[in-house]
């Protein structure tokens, strides 16, 4: 799967990936619900880790679209909570 | 995928289709997008050299209040050496108050510095990825029926319609960032006008308001540590401060 992080291109993950960053991203969804910064941080990390680990940069000459886009790296919490209610961090 | 990472695709999507609806051709299509990087390069050229005047100024900033905290240090010790506490506090609060900002300032620098190369980075990308558009669009219309190669080619124009959609948000969150500097750096300025950073031998009538704020913006625990450190150090007779005059000797 193609997954992007906004801010820094896309990387190629394998599939079996997408479980594992759907269930920490429930986990962070839920962090954010509970105000739970600290949480929210570290399962961020662990997200970008494996995007990190896993994945490798997709060259320029491939123009796909991305299974999943993740905000910037350098997301801070106020923005996580707009993201989760809806407003979305790309206003239209 | 829900939540997060969902939403945001979800958001992205929405932009890079109602991007692309514009025009039904591809080749519109493309017309449209190099339409659109041309104004995206305009804006990422602006908002980096906004970037850079913010870093500028408040490189400028830091430099200034560089000098203030050694130069309060020193009339700390001074002052303490003479027996006056209570100047020496005054100081020791000043200089923290100099090195909290500045702490603040140097974080913002540095991000200021990533998200200059981010953007340029991105616009690079963007910039690379129209050009494949291009050459990948005539290789697409040889090789495959037109419906297929219409297909192939709104695919691509998606991909690059996400890139740009991608470079949009980056210009935003640097331009959002570059705000939050100019009121940092208009807020350190209010400061150094009311007098904040001032020599504590630049004290005269009409400062004691400014003290009063200053001590309750200041930590008392950290001044207190310091100016305790302080009297150790010239209890113990080391160092080069002045000879004490008056009893203060107990550390």
């Amino acid at each position: 799967m193609i997954v992007r992080i906004s801010g820094e291109g896309q990387f190629k993950l394998p599939d079996e990936d997408a479980e594992r960053l759907n269930e920490l991203d429930n986990r962070a969804v839920a962090a954010v619900e509970q105000g739970d910064e600290t949480g929210f941080k570290e399962l961020w990390s662990q997200m970008l880790e494996i995007v990190a680990s896993d994945g490798n940069a997709l060259s320029d000459d491939e123009l796909v679209e991305s299974d999943v886009i993740l905000p910037p790296r350098d997301i801070a919490f106020h923005e996580a909570k707009d993201e989760f209610n809806g407003d979305g961090l790309i206003p239209d | 995928m829900p939540g997060l990472a969902g939403r945001m695709s979800t958001v992205v999507k929405a932009k890079i289709s109602k991007m692309l609806d514009r025009a039904e051709d591809p080749g519109e299509t493309l017309d449209y997008g190099y339409q659109k990087q041309v104004e995206l390069l305009q804006n990422v050229k602006k908002g980096i050299a906004d970037v850079v005047t913010s870093k500028k100024r408040l490189q400028m900033q830091t430099t200034k209040l560089e000098q203030q905290v050694v130069k309060l240090d020193t009339q700390a010790r001074q002052a303490l050496a003479q027996g006056r506490e209570d100047l020496a506090r005054t100081a020791l609060e000043r200089k923290t108050l100099a090195q909290t900002e500045m702490q603040g300032l140097d974080q913002q620098v540095k991000e200021l510095e990533q998200q200059q190369e981010q953007l340029t980075a991105n616009e690079l990308r963007l910039r690379q990825k129209i050009e494949q558009f291009r050459t990948k669009k005539e290789v697409i219309k040889a090789q495959y029926s037109a419906a297929e190669a219409q297909v192939r080619i709104s695919e691509a124009a998606n991909g690059v319609g996400e890139e740009m959609a991608d470079l949009g948000l980056a210009m935003q969150r640097a331009e959002d960032k570059t705000e939050t500097m100019r009121a940092r750096a208009s807020a350190v300025e209010e400061l150094e006008k009311a007098g904040a950073f001032d020599d504590v031998t630049a004290l005269g009538s009409g400062q004691d308001d400014i003290d009063r704020q200053l001590s309750e913006l200041t930590s008392g625990a950290q001044v207190d540590d310091e100016l305790a450190k302080m009297k150790a150090e010239l209890g113990s007779g080391g160092g080069d401060a002045p000879a004490l005059e008056q009893g203060e000797e107990k550390a």
